[in-house]
Parts: C-alpha cells; structure tokens; sequence
C-alpha cells in the first residue's frame, strides 16, 4: 500500500489559492460601476461573440473575468437560477442578493472539493432607483463575497483600477464621464504592456439603465460608445426610454 | 431526480440540474428538473370529470399594411355567469410578438406566462433573439403539453402573431389542440364567437389596409361575435371596458391605449344604431 506525500490543509488551500489567482490575473480586465441613471459593465474584450457580460434578470447583471466555460456554465446557472424563482414566485423576488449567496456556496463547494479550483471572479449587480440603492456584490474564486459600494474591477491589474475608482468615481457621474474614466484606466494599464491606446471596439459595454420599467439591460454597440467618448461631452447618457417613440 | 433538486440543495448550492450543458429552453429545464411547476402539471390525470373554471371567448387577429392587429373582448365566463368583465386576453410575450388566448382562462395566463419566460431565458442564454417560426413552435409544444387537460374540458387555444424581422412582415399562426401550428394569411379568429367574427372579417378585410382601419375591423369583428354569441363581450359602454388591441409593426409591439380605443369602440356603435349589420 501506498501512500502519498502529506500536506497540510494550510498549504493545500494556499496552492488552489494561488492556482486560481495566477489565472484570474491572466485575464483582462472589467469594471462595474454606478452612475446616475445605472450601473456600467465594462470590459476589455475585443470579442464580439464571448461576452463578458450579461442580462441574467429584470434589474440584475453579471460579469466575470477569467475561464470563459467556468464563468459562462454558472453565468447559465444563474439565468435559470432567476427565471425558476421569478417563475414559481414572482419577478420581484428575485435578487441580487439571492443569486450571490448561490454563487458564493457553488464556488465555495468547487474550490474545497473538486480537483482543480474555477480561475474566475464573479460581479453580480442589481440597480435600484437610486445610485444609493444599487447592490454590487463581488464573489471569488474561494466562494468569498463581498458587497461592494460603488463599483468593483477584476482581472488584471484589479489593485490598480480599484485605486484609480477610489480616488475619481463619484455617484453622479454621467455614463459618459463614466466611461470615459474606465476607459482612462484600462488604457494605462493597456499601455504599459501594449504600447497602444485602447479603441472603442476593443470594448465591451453594457448598462443596467435604471430608468427602465421592465428589463433594464442594454448592450451598448461600438458607435454608441464612440459617440459617448468623443462628441466632447454633447452626449452625456443613452436616450431616455421616455424620448423613444414607437409608432408606425 | 426529483422535483425538490430544481430548488437550491439546503446548502443553497446551484446543483447540477442547473449547470448541466447545453440547455437553452426553460420549458426543458422544468420539465426534467420540476415538473409540477408546468402548467397542468400539478394535476393528476386519473379521472375523467371535467372542471367547471373561468373560459375566455373570442380573439381576431389581422394583417394590415403595416403589420399586425390582434384584439380580445374582455369576458371571461363560466357556465352561464360572467366570471370576469374587464379581462385581459392578449399578451406581449416579448417585443416583438402577442399572443391571444380562448379557453380555460387560468391555464391560459400560466402558458403565457410560461411562454414569456421561455423567450427571454433563450434571449439571455444565447444573446440573440429566437426567430419568428422559433417562437411559434415553442408556444406549439406547450399547446400539445396541455393535451392531457383538453380531456377535462381545460382546452386552451391561442393565435399568435409577430413581426417577422428577417421577413420584414407581420405574420399570424394559428393552432389545434394537439399543437398543431399552421401560418394564416390575412386574418384569423379563435374562441367562441370566432364564427361571427370569422364571416365580419370576411367581408370587411381587404389587403393593404392602414392602421386605424385595421383596428376599427377588429372591433366591427368583435362586435359582431359579442352579438350572437353570449359567451363574448360586447363594448361595455357604461363601465367604459374596451377590447384590447394590439398593433404589432417593426418597432415592436404597442398596445393601444384606452383613449385611443374608446373613439373607435363609439364609432362603431354609433354606426350600428339602427343598423345592427353594421359597416357594409
């Protein structure tokens, strides 16, 4: 009989700490903030196909950096997560706040007891009717939560962008200054490896637009976010959904 | 697996039946995962009795110039009362299509309802938007997954309209009991005054009809249903209860609002004073 070499628990957990971590700073980098009228999913991604982001219900989104198919297996578990609940009771009982503690006891289960720990970060967000009733809720790879106020980055150079936010996010920002304050960060730390400034179609974007009645997520398409970006300010947020007429 | 696995494990876990791979129907989800929460589900098939429960009546749907016009009166009943005056039988599952719904009111409601969630959790899984026939075909199973109630007199039978995107017209689906989905042209009818309706729009139908007089032909319809058939509402011109009309066009669907029917529902029973044939 065999048997292998003992380590201790202590060292065990340190090196799927440390496992997952290494992958999760391989990925680039997304940003979750509020501004005045949502909350902003930014993310460096230059695919139009793998996404980020993503609606999981009326006022809730998600992001994740990190293994695409282990972030996108629970990002397809929390849709239908929501829609079971919003289903069998009803769409305002579904939360933020619910998806996040079954997203922290999944990620906590695989990292204690599967092979190999999930490489990914999670941020689950809900919008409210006020910048001060918005719930960010960041999640790790060890099934840790935190309730995050404000905004959250994860991913490469995270430390750094969480400073950056730190020191220049405030909750009136316009999507627009938004924006451009994500971009501004991404881009140094872009640069410092790239050499090259970050382009709008190297963006992912999306809001949860707090002024909707229903389903608040929206995609932000490239020509949007360069008309956010460069118009010199005329154009600070999305059209109001009120501005848009449905006629014949 | 049993049914209690579809809920979060008492540790709040997401179990397996939620991270299995592959899966972008919710109808599908529920049915392996919890299938008491399908409509009629919870029924147990033994016995053959019928129940005596809440009936909508007549919807019309037709096609004009623009796109699509589907209307309901607003009567529910059951047996010879009126269970509901002011019901709402034609729904918006998602942006882009309506769906109305004759027969047993209460399991109705629950396969649109069901039907809605289906749409948008394939929308929010795969990022695009199911096409037009795609839609259809979902709302068909779930009308073959009702079979078991037609037998106990739980029937329910939509029309469905939308707004073909990729085709560029509004197009209307009908459907039969055992899910059977066929594509109408021009116009169609459902529910217990469907006949009358069916010879009103008939005779008032034409093709490139505008808007406002697609909407006034579905109300001379549902008038002349609400005539004959007691079991359809007529304009409830004292409780100012009027159908409900929905306008299906590329921007999406628009339900009109009281104001903008009111005047239509007076024009044509001004019109048919005196005159109980109406419009010719």
């Amino acid at each position: 009989m065999t048997f292998g070499m003992y380590v201790s628990p202590e060292q065990l957990m340190k090196d799927r700490a440390d496992y997952a971590r290494q992958g999760i700073e391989r990925g680039r980098a997304v940003i979750v903030a509020s501004y005045a009228t949502g909350i902003a999913f930014v993310a460096e991604n230059p695919s139009r196909s793998l996404r980020k982001t993503s609606e999981i219900y009326d006022r809730i989104g998600f992001a994740a950096v990190g293994k695409y198919n282990e972030f996108e297996n629970l990002r397809v578990a929390g849709i239908r997560y929501a829609d079971l609940r919003g289903f069998s009771y009803d769409r305002a009982d579904v939360t933020a706040r619910g998806l996040a503690g079954a997203y922290a006891q999944t990620l906590g289960t695989v990292f204690t007891q599967e092979s190999k720990p999930y490489e990914i970060e999670i941020t689950v967000a809900q919008v409210g009717t006020e910048v001060d009733q918005d719930q960010i809720f960041r999640l790790t790879y060890d099934g840790s939560v935190s309730d995050e106020p404000g905004f959250v980055a994860m991913g490469r150079d995270s430390e750094r962008l969480t400073e950056g936010l730190r020191q220049r996010w405030a909750p009136g920002l316009s999507l627009a200054g938004m924006l451009g304050l994500c971009v501004e960060l991404l881009g140094e730390a872009n640069r410092t490896r790239t050499d090259s400034a970050l382009t709008p179609d190297q963006l992912e974007v999306a809001v949860l637009d707090r002024r909707r009645p229903r389903r608040t997520f929206r995609r932000i398409e490239t020509s949007m976010v360069r008309i956010l970006l460069t118009d010199g300010g005329a154009t600070q947020d999305l059209p109001s959904p009120d501005d848009t007429t449905r006629d014949t | 697996m049993s049914a209690s696995s579809a809920v979060p494990s008492a540790d709040g876990r997401l179990g397996p039946a939620f991270r299995d791979v592959g899966g972008t129907s919710f109808v599908d989800f529920l049915s392996a995962h919890a299938p008491h929460l399908l409509p009629g589900g919870a029924s147990n098939s033994s016995g053959a009795s019928t129940v005596a429960a809440p009936h909508g009546t007549t919807i019309v749907a037709l096609s004009y110039a623009g796109g699509v016009v589907v209307a309901g009166d607003r009567r529910a009943t059951m047996g010879t009362v009126i269970a509901r005056r002011d019901m709402e039988k034609v729904f918006a599952p998602d942006e882009f299509c309506a769906v109305g719904i004759a027969g047993s009111a209460g399991v109705a409601i629950e396969i649109v309802k069901l039907l809605q969630v289906e749409l948008e959790h394939y929308e929010k899984v795969e990022g695009t938007l199911l096409s037009l026939e795609g839609k259809a075909n979902r709302l068909a199973s779930m009308i073959r997954g009702n079979l078991g109630n037609v037998f106990r007199g739980l029937t329910v039978l939509p029309v469905f309209a939308g707004f073909d995107l990729a085709a560029g017209t509004g197009r209307i689906f009908s459907y039969d009991v055992t899910g059977g989905c066929f594509e109408e042209f021009s116009h169609h009818s459902i529910g217990s005054g469907s006949v009358f309706a069916r010879g009103a729009l008939k005779k008032l139908w034409r093709p490139g009809l505008d808007r406002e007089q697609a909407a006034r032909t579905a109300v001379e319809a549902l008038y002349d249903a609400a005539d004959d058939d007691s079991a359809t509402g007529g304009p409830d011109v004292s409780r100012r209860i009027w159908p409900s009309v929905a306008v299906l066009t590329s921007s999406g669907v628009a339900f009109l609002s009281e104001e903008e029917v009111e005047p239509v529902v007076r024009e044509v029973v001004e019109a048919r004073a005196d005159n109980p044939g109406g419009a010719r």
